[in-house]
């Protein structure tokens, strides 16, 4: 399962990487969004893998998993929601008041028209 | 006297304490304003007055107070001999200069600022000679580069005075950073930071094979701020300041500094060849080359500043000789140039203000104009010149006879001629300022007629001067004590002090000699020298200064132009690939253990899950220009998420991260709206190369590593057995997860709803000002026929609204079981809170903008506001049962139908959390429809636009 997990935040890394490298807002936003399940997995991952062994107190069981990292990554996703919020109002903001959704100026003397 | 080490933190705290006071005084006129500065550093001086007895018996003060122990840093102060020679002349000349400058500065300058900063740089310095602790010194010592740049740059509208100062930092700065890298050695050899144990570590430190890095370092601080060769082109530059400053900077302060540390180091780092070497032969050589400098400038400023760094390379050589008959002599000549060499300065500073010129070439036979100026700057000059009996001779006169017994190089007189021919140079150019302003004959082309200034102006320097006269008769009366108790203080030592004036036919009084007469003569031939001394190339400081400036400006904006030119994309290459490869060299250069745990089996459920999602990523790249398609993958690979944290024993996480993926992909969705819904193609196919080159690594480099930590247990033991322990017995809650967020880590919870609450409250000011601007015009003729896709037809149809109407009590209930049960099983104030917002967000979705709204009773602003408050004051709580802010408590409470209660005041924090979190989320989607409704669409008044009830008109409440 290790692996699975290892995997699984490597490929949302990448595609958030990538999407995050693009040239307007939408995609990149969306690629936050991926770098931000990445960077959530990753932080619940560092308190190790454990089945069905929630941090829930109860009588007689001893093994729980790590509540920490849990608690850190809660408000994580909380936050990183006002995070996106944010982010989409300023992508919006700019788009409606310059018509355009390019994530930087666009180059002063070079044109668009050349790229494919 | 007992109490006297406790005025030291007063002593040094009062010049900072006053600073706050003229720039609020001089509403009440230039003469309060001048009394109050005068008054904290007469305040000051009293009790630094009260301290002497003590330290004249041989008594150290010392008095701490702990501030960072840990570091090693502590407010600990301590006075000596050598910290009462020079935190009396600091204070003592400064009060003086306050006085001089009360009448120097015109009515144009801002004076409350003025006096605000000398005393701000009078603390600084009183901290450096003070302070006990090293680190506390170079706190102060930053403080003084800091300061007299203000002081420096007090001309602000002169461009000189802006580049002197910036030298002046820059020099200065400079080399108190290469000093703290130095202290921290000392520091470290020493085993501690306090100079009281450093200064008896002597054999230790010298032994240290970092002994000389750390000397090199130091030196580099002490020369760089006493303006020694060849960092000596900032002093000269410096002069831009008003002339108070100059007197105070480079009498008896601020060049000071590094000559005050040289001395505070001599008995741990002198002694040495290196120290030899290094500190003697650097002040010999500035010494005569200032010196010459000197004779040469015609601006008098230039040429004081010259022969203050000639002086000071004079002292540096006498720390730098090693023996304790130098060190006493440095003692004394470092009181003896305080006092002639701020009287000269404010004796330049008089002719400038009287005659409207310093330079040399334009003044001469100002004796018959300002007596009382001419009388004073003679004294003081020939004081300079070393001219008997006054005190600059004394002291000049046993440097000669310490340098004529030492060897340098070559033959063995070489360092006497050296230091005679500097001697030499200094009478020339001390004579030079005699003969050329105030002799000769008097002329009829002064910018300005002058004329001796009033008392307040001439008050100080005479003070200065009628000093200079009495040490020099009665110079063991005067300064003995004070040499002597400071020369023990640098030498560790019992030195013997006996100052006179005869010493017999000795080398020293052959080379006074010398020097005197061989003045004169260089100053009867200064017209052709001078001629030649301009015809010959030199380099020029301030041109190198500024290219060097120039180039390290331009290097380092390239640097940053390469790396970050506005383009967030270029940044986010630039971040993507230095991370990874920094990891790389981590990964490479750290040891790995090998692995420790047991991987899991996998599961198949898991698995598949873990298809989903790696497919669902992948379409979402391939396909992620369709943007409504993006939406719909994200949102599966969200749920993905939620679910690994449901498989992983993390159920609150999954509850929020699937509450939080409601949210999020329907306020994408009302974002979608008004963007294009297309991303069009525009990268290059190379581009695209690059960047998925860049994503590959970066995802390698994560994989990598969260494998590498996921089979390996922790290097150190967590905290996290402690939570677990605690949180029933100190939280009163089972569910661990929710007992740290409103409990034990309370305090980091608080400060996220705040900043939550802030997002929102930035997305309405947003919002609201795109709506202002053109934005809001262009959605005002937005027209929603042109999007491509058409509008769904029933913009609110009947199954919606009556299904999310019948569900709102149940979600609103379920929000309310979810929030009160939070403390003992997964649930809590976020997750509640989000559930909350989802519920109002259906009958917003369901029945349209307008019909919620005029239903909605209390705004979102509030709801925020009231979350927060309500959390602070839960902490607040806390206080009244005398415990820290946020300290929990918790009981239970038995009503008998229904079962035991818990109550816990982490609840009515939990409460704060989910109100912040309502009105967040709902703020943020609120903002976002008011965008809607610019576009013109209708406000439905009914809740359906088909309803069975109502007569059918064929009129649907909303447009489109």
């Amino acid at each position: 399962m290790e692996l699975l997990m290892a995997t699984t935040i490597g490929v949302l890394t990448a595609a958030g990487l990538y999407l995050v490298l693009r040239l307007r807002t939408f995609p990149v936003i969306i690629g936050l969004s991926l770098l931000t399940y990445a960077v959530n997995l990753f932080l619940f991952a560092t308190g190790r893998l454990i089945v069905d062994a929630p941090p829930i107190l109860r009588k007689g069981v001893e093994t729980y998993t790590d509540p920490l990292p849990q608690a850190l990554v809660l408000t994580a996703i909380v936050i990183s929601f006002g995070m996106t919020a944010v982010v989409v109002m300023l992508a919006l903001g700019a788009y409606l008041s310059s018509r355009s959704d390019d994530v930087s100026l666009p180059p002063e003397d070079e044109s668009r028209e050349g790229e494919a | 006297m007992e109490s006297a080490a406790g005025f030291l933190p007063i002593i040094a705290a009062l010049p900072f304490l006053g600073a706050l006071l003229p720039g609020l005084m001089i509403q009440a006129g230039r003469n309060t304003c001048t009394a109050f500065t005068a008054a904290s550093t007469i305040l000051a001086l009293t009790l630094l007055m009260l301290c002497v007895p003590s330290v004249m018996r041989g008594e150290v003060l010392t008095f701490g107070i702990d501030w960072l122990p840990s570091l090693g840093l502590n407010v600990n102060f301590m006075l000596d001999g050598l910290g009462l020679l020079f935190a009396g002349m600091i204070l003592g000349i400064g009060l003086l200069i306050i006085l001089y400058a009360r009448f120097y500065l015109s009515r144009e300058d801002p004076m409350g600022q003025f006096f605000t900063y000398l005393l701000l740089f009078q603390g600084a310095m009183v901290g450096i000679v003070l302070s006990d602790n090293i680190l506390l010194l170079l706190v102060f010592w930053e403080l003084t580069s800091l300061s007299s740049f203000l002081l420096i740059g007090y001309w602000k509208h002169l461009p000189e005075g802006r580049q002197g100062a910036r030298m002046a930092l820059v020099v200065t700065g400079l080399g108190g950073l290469a000093m703290i890298a130095g202290m921290l050695i000392l520091g470290n050899i020493a085993g501690s930071y306090d100079l009281s144990v450093i200064l008896t570590q002597k054999d230790a430190i010298q032994a240290s094979p970092m002994y000389l890095p750390a000397l090199i370092l130091i030196l580099l601080g002490c020369f760089t701020k006493s303006a020694q060769f060849p960092f000596h082109f900032w002093l000269p530059h410096a002069m831009a300041a008003p002339t108070p400053v100059s007197a105070y900077l480079h009498s008896a302060t601020m060049v000071k500094a590094g000559l005050f540390l040289m001395a505070r180091m001599w008995p741990v780092l002198a002694g040495t060849p290196e120290w030899f070497w290094i500190v003697a032969s650097t002040g010999l050589i500035t010494m005569v080359i200032g010196a010459k400098i000197a004779l040469f400038k015609d601006d008098l400023k230039a040429l004081l500043a010259f022969s203050t760094v000639s002086h000071l390379g004079l002292i540096t050589m006498l720390l730098g000789l090693g023996t304790k008959a130098a060190a006493v002599v440095a003692m004394f000549h470092i009181i003896n140039h305080a006092t002639f060499k701020a009287a000269l300065f404010m004796t330049a500073g008089i002719v400038d203000h009287e005659a409207h010129t310093r330079d040399i070439k334009r003044l001469g036979g100002l004796r018959h104009l300002m007596p009382i100026t001419f009388t004073i700057a003679t004294v003081a000059a020939l004081s300079m010149a070393g001219i008997p009996p006054l005190n600059g001779f004394l002291s000049k006169e046993m440097m000669l006879e310490e340098v004529a017994h030492t060897y340098w190089i070559g033959p063995a007189w070489m360092m006497g001629a050296v230091a005679t021919l500097g001697a030499l140079f200094s009478v020339a150019y001390s004579f030079r300022y005699i003969a050329h302003v105030f002799l000769g004959r008097r002329r009829h082309d002064y910018p300005a007629l002058p004329h001796d200034p009033g008392f307040g102006m001439w008050a100080a320097p005479a003070f200065l001067t009628v000093l200079v006269i009495l040490i020099g008769f009665m110079p063991m009366t005067f300064a003995g004590d004070l040499v002597k108790i400071s020369a023990q203080a640098v030498t560790q030592a019992d030195p013997y002090v006996k100052i006179y004036h005869w010493h017999g036919l000795v080398p020293a009084f052959w080379m006074s000699v010398i020097a005197v007469a061989g003045g004169a003569v260089l100053l009867a031939l200064h017209a052709p020298l001078m001629r030649m001394w301009n015809a010959t190339p030199r380099p020029e400081a301030k041109t190198m200064f500024d290219a060097m400036t120039r180039t390290v400006t331009r290097a380092s904006t390239a640097l940053t132009d390469g790396v970050h030119d506005g383009s967030l994309t270029r940044n986010a290459v630039v971040f993507s690939v230095v991370v990874p490869v920094l990891g790389w060299f981590a990964w490479q250069a750290g040891g790995m253990t090998p692995p420790t745990r047991e991987p899991l089996p996998v599961a198949l459920v898991p698995a598949v899950g873990w298809v989903l999602l790696l497919v669902a990523t992948a379409l979402l790249v391939v396909y992620h220009r369709a943007r409504f398609t993006a939406l719909v993958l994200l949102g599966i690979v969200g749920l993905m998420v939620s679910l690994s944290f449901v498989y992983f024993s993390a159920p609150d996480l999954a509850l929020t991260q699937i509450s939080v993926e409601v949210v999020t992909i329907i306020l994408l969705l009302l974002a979608l709206n008004f963007l294009p819904r297309e991303t069009p193609a525009e990268s290059h196919p190379a581009r695209r190369l690059r960047d998925g080159a860049v994503a590959v690594m970066g995802g390698v480099a994560v994989t990598g590593l969260t494998y590498a930590i996921l089979v390996r247990d922790f290097a150190f033991e967590s905290i996290s057995a402690f939570h677990l322990a605690n949180s029933y017995k100190g939280g009163g809650g089972t569910n661990v997860v929710n007992v740290i967020l409103v409990d034990f880590r309370g305090y980091d919870t608080f400060g996220e709803i705040i900043v939550l609450g802030i997002a929102a409250l930035i997305i309405f000011a947003l919002t609201d000002t795109v709506l202002r601007g053109e934005g809001g015009r262009w959605l005002a003729d937005w027209d929603p026929d042109t999007n491509p896709k058409g509008q769904a037809g029933d913009r609110h149809p009947l199954m919606m609204v009556v299904a999310t109407r019948v569900m709102m009590p149940i979600a609103l209930m379920v929000g309310a079981y979810i929030f009160l049960r939070g403390h003992n099983e997964p649930g809590g104030g976020f997750i509640a809170g989000l559930i909350v917002a989802i519920a109002f967000l259906m009958q917003y979705m369901a029945s349209g903008y307008g019909w919620a709204e005029a239903r909605q009773r209390v705004t979102y602003h509030a709801t925020i506001g009231l979350g927060v408050l309500i959390a602070a004051l839960t902490g607040v709580g806390a206080w009244l049962a005398g415990r820290p802010f946020l300290t929990s408590d918790y009981g239970y409470l038995h009503f008998p139908p229904i079962e035991e209660f818990e109550w816990a005041t982490a609840m009515a924090f939990d409460l704060g959390v989910f109100l912040t979190v309502v009105g967040a989320v709902m703020l943020a989607l609120q903002s976002l429809s008011s965008m809607a409704r610019r576009t013109g669409e209708t406000v439905n008044v009914l809740p359906m636009d088909v309803d069975p009830a109502r007569e059918e008109t064929g009129e649907s409440g909303g447009g489109g």
